[in-house]
């Protein structure tokens, strides 16, 4: 499935002339771990065509959940959030790998009048909140395990965030309420590919030692190598009877080897929307 | 009832009236930032410790949490000051609450200059910032009354409500509940809303009870005036203040417990403009500047919201002087700002 994820955005970032693709380098074992393996999910009707765009959420208009491409919800069923937007090409690309999203749905991806949007909104496939402001997923998915708590539910949310997310103050807000309430069923997993929008983490703002940081606010933490799909299923699956982390190690140039050789910075590619150029990269 | 003033004054309204509101409505749940005995809902946290969450003071990550309650069909009722539910945590407001639509409840104590906690506690800007944010319904409590019932007001609505609530020693001055987006119409200059009015006055908030001393004066005086209190700022669509606006000889007034931008004095301006009333309309409000830590009665003199600034503007609208004092208007109702009434005033 992670082959199938990065060879789906490859061909979607050539074919348009630029796209998220480190994003689908870095985070392919992880959506292929979490969608293969470790969510617990209802069943879609086979793989759904994204519906288009009708209106925001408002008075007259209900809200639309891409929640539905995880099948119906129920109490002992699993939730994913994803919190970087940004991510959407990869999100889609596995869930046209799990057998929920038609493969065609990357025609419409940010085509006008289309739900399969450029950075996700909570109605493109497979997002249920709106997360382009990042860092505000998990204090929403704590809300979300509060609730089904109350509601005596017993299935876990898990959160799929991005490790420049713990740059934002909210972050760490919503980590100390998330073990303040004992929410165990939270499971995070964090893409820590150390690249951002200006370059490497350590050159924008270092987050750094962060599983240090993590145990220090009381969560359980688990560093791993983000391309090792049966470690992160481990991990993945661990009860800590905390809130827990799953820190997966990744490279942002994984399976594209061009991307890393082509950039004046060593090791890490342009995060943001890469462009192409005349030359073709070397296929997976 | 008060010697002062033959107005009925109920202390901490909310406290038992949420308690027995809330007792048949469990979906309803409370979250709190550090400020849960300031917002009155310390004595609903131990009724209901089951469903009261306290959020410290991270306001950004309580936002999101409401909004993850209320998609698993809760009802967050959100208590804090004012200040906190839209400066600090804007963007959280308008992305995980407002654009969803979700049926949260932004309970906001401390509106305007009701407090003595100085620039930092006083939510002058909310109205216009709230009037700017889609799906967002707007709600202000001018007595007790009106801290009662708007309760049910907001209950209803199917998205996020933003209320402008009192605290501590309130007036009762209406009898009747709390209607959405109905404005109450105190006096009329005829026999009824439509007939022609030397002016029409608009109030909302706390300035209500200042109007309500100064309009016996400026009638006995002989000034024609149409009174209405608002309590819905958005929407702002009630055909009653359309009818009052164009019945308006000679001038419109507002009064705010707030920045005369982006408020009641600008939604009645734009109410005027798209209907072609060319009306001279005169805002009363804080114009343009901060405010600091004083007591209200002294806040409503130095920034021209109390009810002598009423008579002025009726005066410079009319076009005359009326021979109107201080002491003859009603009398000013005496709040113990600082007795141990208010001990958790900040």
């Amino acid at each position: 499935m992670a082959t199938g994820i990065r060879r789906r955005v490859l061909a979607h970032v050539l074919a348009n002339n630029g796209g998220y693709l480190s994003q689908a380098c870095s985070s392919a074992e992880l959506l292929a771990a979490l969608y293969a393996s470790v969510l617990k999910l209802a069943p879609t009707e086979g793989p759904l065509h994204p519906p288009t765009f009708e209106a925001v959420p408002g008075p007259d208009a209900p809200r639309v959940s891409g929640g539905v491409f995880h099948g119906e919800v129920g109490p002992d069923l699993d939730r994913l959030i994803i919190s970087p937007a940004h991510y959407a090409l990869v999100v889609y690309a596995a869930l046209i790998e799990s057998g929920r999203l038609d493969e065609a749905a990357l025609d419409q991806f940010n085509k006008d009048g289309s739900t399969v949007e450029m950075i996700g909104a909570e109605h493109s496939p497979g997002f249920e909140t709106t997360t382009g402001s990042l860092a505000q997923a998990l204090s929403t998915a704590g809300g979300i395990a509060l609730g089904r708590r109350l509601k005596n539910e017993t299935g876990r949310t898990f959160v799929f965030m991005s490790d420049g997310e713990f740059q934002e103050g909210q972050t760490w807000e919503a980590i100390q309420a998330l073990v303040f309430y004992r929410l165990d069923t939270v499971r995070v997993v964090v893409d820590v590919n150390r690249a951002q929008c200006d370059g490497p983490m350590d050159s924008v703002m270092t987050i750094e030692p962060l599983a240090t940081k993590l145990k220090a606010f009381g969560a359980s933490v688990d560093s791993v190598d983000g391309h090792d799909i049966a470690a992160l299923t481990a991990s993945l699956e661990r009860q800590t009877g905390k809130p827990h982390f799953v820190l997966a190690y990744t490279d942002p140039a994984r399976g594209v080897p061009l991307t890393q050789r082509s950039q004046a910075r060593p090791a890490l590619p342009a995060l943001h929307r890469p462009r192409g150029t005349s030359r073709i990269p070397e296929v997976l | 009832m008060s010697e002062h003033t033959g107005v009925e004054i109920v202390t901490r309204p909310h406290v038992e009236n949420f308690i027995r509101w809330s007792a048949d409505k469990p979906e309803i749940v409370v979250l709190s930032a550090d400020l849960t005995n300031s917002c009155e809902v310390g004595k609903w946290r131990d009724t209901y410790p089951e469903r009261f969450f306290s959020m410290g003071m991270a306001e950004q990550n309580m936002l999101g949490f409401a909004a993850g309650l209320a998609r698993e069909g809760f009802e967050p009722w959100l208590h804090t000051f004012a200040v906190f539910l839209y400066r600090r945590p804007l963007d959280q407001l308008q992305m995980s609450i407002a654009y969803p639509n979700l049926k949260v409840r932004l309970v906001g104590f401390l509106p305007g200059i009701t407090t003595p906690g100085g620039v930092t506690h006083q939510a002058i800007d909310d109205i216009a910032v709230m009037r700017s944010i889609p799906n967002m319904t707007i709600l202000e409590t001018g007595d007790a009354t009106e801290v009662e019932s708007v309760l049910d007001v907001a209950h209803a609505i199917d998205g996020p409500v933003y209320i402008r609530m009192l605290r501590g020693e309130v007036p009762r001055l209406f009898p009747e509940p709390m209607q959405f987006n109905t404005a109450r119409v105190l006096s009329v200059a005829g026999d009824s809303i439509a007939d022609p009015a030397d002016l029409v006055v608009l109030t909302s908030g706390i300035e209500t009870e200042e109007a309500l001393r100064a309009i016996p004066a400026l009638t006995d005086a002989g000034a024609s005036i149409t009174h209405l209190h608002i309590s819905t700022l958005k929407p702002f669509t009630d055909p009653t203040v359309l009818t009052a606006l164009r019945s308006a000889r000679s001038g419109v007034i507002t009064m705010e417990n707030h920045l005369i931008t982006g408020g009641l004095g600008s939604a009645v301006a734009e109410v005027m403009a798209e209907n072609g009333i060319g009306t001279p309309l005169h805002r009363i409000g804080l114009k343009d500047t901060y405010a600091h830590g004083a007591s209200q009665a002294y806040l409503l003199r130095e920034y021209d919201l109390d009810a002598m600034s009423l008579v002025r503007s009726a005066g410079k609208a009319l076009g005359r002087t009326f021979a109107i004092d201080a002491v003859d208007l009603a009398p000013v109702r005496v709040a113990a700002t600082h007795s141990s009434a208010k001990v958790e005033a900040l």
